[in-house]
């Protein structure tokens, strides 16, 4: 039984750390020390619960209490009530949509019914910040076990038989390229950590660095075990301020228990990793340019063959994994390759972590199997549309991704299915669109991203998807031609076929997979100039509708052109020649007398 | 802290540590012996807070695990204060009244250990909860 009665598990990742999750800590220490609880209760900074539409989190053990929005204010009740006197607070409990019931045990919030934990089955559980408590939860149990009783190409045979495969996007057997980079013959040879993570959007691998990052660290050295190599780098965005510093605080305690460096537990095996930081260009995330990005070159992609397995990190065998594969690997070597590949689809094993995000009601982190619907994961997980709004499309995969309809919700989802209906697993993205949206301005969106990432060095990548951009622009305002569809579609075709790197060959996904599902939609803003979602301002009118208009000349008074003339209590009217659709009237009217269309 | 130098260290070391946050696993876990203290005003009043910690350090020095503290509001037995519930699982709760610190060590030790009530100490069975 462990020295405290209770722990407090509060979050400490980024997001509930903008929230001042930090207050709450210091205020609850406080407060447990005036009330002379501090040898019973303990304190603990926990990475991400995942929950982050509702943080921050502070969980409450042993009876299992889960509350939401907590404020640095309710630390006084928390401990008042629930610490000193065992009354849960209720106002601070999660109200389930479905149920219309506070729940105080995150077991029965529909969130985490369907959730699956591995890669994240430590974040929101222990401290990433004391070495301790991750060995206490099995932590380099799984390095110990390699060491001692298995070959490497007995850890290879396990890691291909388990079924995992890359989470970095390419979705590339693990076992397989670690077996490469063992028959590539070389003295040194280097293992990489893939943790530029440069979707907008996306969090999962900064959550697992952030909550668990002993966990990588661990599956980096079984890693180099099994491929022989004795050296590793993270390559991590400089934008993860918290992630690094969890990262050098691991990697520091790691080095302590001499679970890193030489002759680790005495087996005579040496590792040692170090941490290296990027710019934030997302071209870098692809791995050969992260490689010349390490190397001190410029972070540009070169053609593959060869593969990093075979000459990578100085033209050494390098084997570069995404920080969720690493994630998964402990609980493999623990439990067995048989325990993974029963759970997920015939071809994608395991699990998935998707950043929820979006028009849903549950923004945050999800770990799901393969297999499951996106169905399930937008309506049970992510608990619907919000504002009960309709749902229109998800997208997948980031700018690499596509978007997808009503009709692919019941899909189940592996690497496999998504491809196969225009989309891609990438690294976990998931952007819920509804009626809002207009999807030609979705598709613009991405290329803009494109656009600005694009490293330039090869052409279709360069030009083409500018010239996407140019189309993409005139369309929503109203410029477009039907021959504008065709080339868009050309074009994005043949940069698909011909860029150099998987940035180009992905890029035109968004605006070919809205042209497929949406199509009525890009005809719609090429013949009658109409934006049903009513973004593209441009092809939008705003009308007063006379039978609602009380004359109370609010809209008049607003706007910055003064094009809107009427006398007071009668209908007024908007001056369409000069309207400049700033839609100030629109949002003064308090009497819905104002439409756009 | 000096290097783990073998697989065995590394386990015992997380024996060792196991123990420090196995509350958390408590709260998951479904099996687990339940010791409910009630700790409302009265109850703090009577010393049960001290009665508390008394059971969890004795629960500690005997190393016995799958037990949860918990703590509850008033049970209603104002009378006999500092109570303490016990519920194994799968079985009728038994409440136990004016426990102190020592008779608190000899619930763990008798009861919690042994499986052996503490008669005396008996006030009922507590009602049922719907
Ligand atoms: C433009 C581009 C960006 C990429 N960004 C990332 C990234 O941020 N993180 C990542 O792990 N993989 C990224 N990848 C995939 C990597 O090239 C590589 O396949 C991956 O790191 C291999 O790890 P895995 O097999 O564990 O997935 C990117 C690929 C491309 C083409
Ligand atoms: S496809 Fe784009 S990002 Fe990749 S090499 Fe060509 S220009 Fe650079
Ligand atoms: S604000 Fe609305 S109600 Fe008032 S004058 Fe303008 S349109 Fe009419």
């Amino acid at each position: 039984m462990s020295k405290y009665r209770m722990h407090l598990l509060v979050c400490g990742g980024t997001g509930c750390k903008a929230s001042d999750s930090d207050g709450i800590i210091s205020n609850l220490e406080k407060h447990i020390k005036e009330h002379g609880l501090e040898n019973e209760v303990q304190v603990v900074t926990t990475g991400c619960f995942g929950f982050c539409e509702k943080g921050p989190i502070v969980k409450v053990h042993p009876d299992n209490v889960f509350y939401i929005e907590v404020k640095p204010e309710d630390a006084e009740e928390i401990v008042k009530e629930h610490l000193v006197k065992g009354r849960v607070v209720n106002r601070l409990l999660y109200v389930e949509p479905t149920l219309q019931e506070r729940v105080g045990q995150h077991k029965d919030m529909a969130f985490y019914k369907k959730q699956i934990r591995i890669a994240l089955r430590n974040c929101g559980f222990i401290s990433p910040e004391d070495i301790n408590e991750y060995i206490s939860v099995e932590g380099y149990q799984a390095l110990g076990k390699v060491l001692t009783e298995m070959s490497p190409e007995e850890v290879i045979e396990l890691v291909k038989k388990s079924g995992l495969r890359g989470r970095g996007g390419g979705g590339f057997p693990t076992g397989i390229k670690w077996e490469a980079a063992r028959k590539t013959a070389s003295e040194d040879k280097y293992i990489i950590c893939n943790a530029d993570e440069g979707d907008p959007g996306a969090f999962m691998d900064r959550s697992i660095l952030e909550g668990d990052p002993h966990s990588v660290l661990e599956a980096m050295a079984i890693a180099g075990y099994a491929t022989g190599a004795k050296e590793g780098f993270i390559y991590i965005r400089a934008e993860y301020p918290l992630a690094i510093h969890r990262l050098q605080i691991a990697i520091t305690q790691a080095r302590e228990f001499g679970l890193l460096g030489k002759d680790i537990l005495g087996t005579g095996f040496d590792f040692d990793l170090d941490i290296r930081y990027g710019a934030g260009a997302f071209v870098c995330g692809e791995e050969t340019a992260l490689i010349h990005s390490i190397e001190g070159d410029r972070g540009e992609p070169t053609n593959k063959p060869p593969f990093p397995a075979q000459s990578g990190l100085w033209k050494k065998p390098t084997s570069v994994n995404n920080v969720e594969t690493f994630a998964n690997i402990p609980p493999i070597i623990l439990k067995g390759a048989e325990w993974f590949s029963a759970i997920g689809t015939e071809k994608s094993k395991g699990t998935k972590v998707f950043a929820l995000a979006g028009k849903v009601n549950n923004v945050g982190l999800v770990e799901v199997p393969m297999g499951i619907t996106l169905r399930e994961i937008i309506f049970d997980i992510g608990g619907g549309i919000k504002d009960d709004r309709k749902f229109k499309s998800v997208q997948t995969g980031g700018p690499s991704g596509g978007c997808l309809t009503e009709e692919n919700l019941d899909t189940p989802i592996d690497y496999e299915t998504l491809a196969s209906i225009g989309s891609m697993m990438g690294s976990g993205g998931m952007i819920v669109m509804d009626e809002d949206d207009c999807m030609v301005n979705v598709a613009k969106f991405y290329l803009e991203f494109t656009v600005d990432e694009s490293c330039g060095k090869c052409t279709p990548c360069r030009v083409g998807n500018k010239r996407l951009h140019e189309i993409l622009t005139r369309i929503t305002e109203g410029k477009g031609t039907m021959k504008d569809l065709e080339v868009l579609k050309e074009l994005g075709e043949a940069i698909k076929d011909t860029a150099l790197c998987g940035l180009g060959q992905t890029s035109p996904n968004p605006v070919l997979s809205t042209m497929k599902y949406f199509w009525d939609e890009y005809v719609e803003h090429v013949k009658d100039k109409k934006c049903r979602a009513g973004v593209c301002t441009s092809l939008l009118s705003y009308y007063i509708i006379a039978e609602k208009c009380i004359g109370c000349t609010a809209c008049a008074r607003v706007c910055p052109v003064k094009c809107i003339k009427g006398e007071v209590k009668k209908p007024h009217e908007i001056d369409q020649s000069k309207c400049i659709k700033c839609g100030a009237c629109y949002t003064a009217c308090k009497f819905k007398a104002i439409e756009k269309r | 802290m000096c290097p783990i130098k073998s697989l065995d260290e590394l386990k015992a070391l997380r024996d060792k540590l196991k123990t420090d946050i196995d509350v958390r696993e408590a709260g998951e876990a479904e099996g687990n012996i339940k010791v409910i203290v009630g700790m409302a005003t009265c109850g703090i009043a009577a010393g049960a807070r001290e009665t508390m910690l008394a059971m969890l350090e004795e629960i500690n020095k005997l190393g016995i695990k799958n037990v949860t503290i918990v703590q509850s509001g008033c049970m209603g037995s104002c009378y006999a204060e500092p109570t303490v519930e016990l519920r194994f699982p799968g079985q009728e709760p038994i409440l136990y009244g004016n426990v102190n610190s020592e008779k608190g060590r000899e619930i763990v030790t008798k009861h919690i250990k042994d499986g052996e009530l503490v008669q005396n100490l008996i006030i009922g069975r507590p009602f049922e909860t719907v």
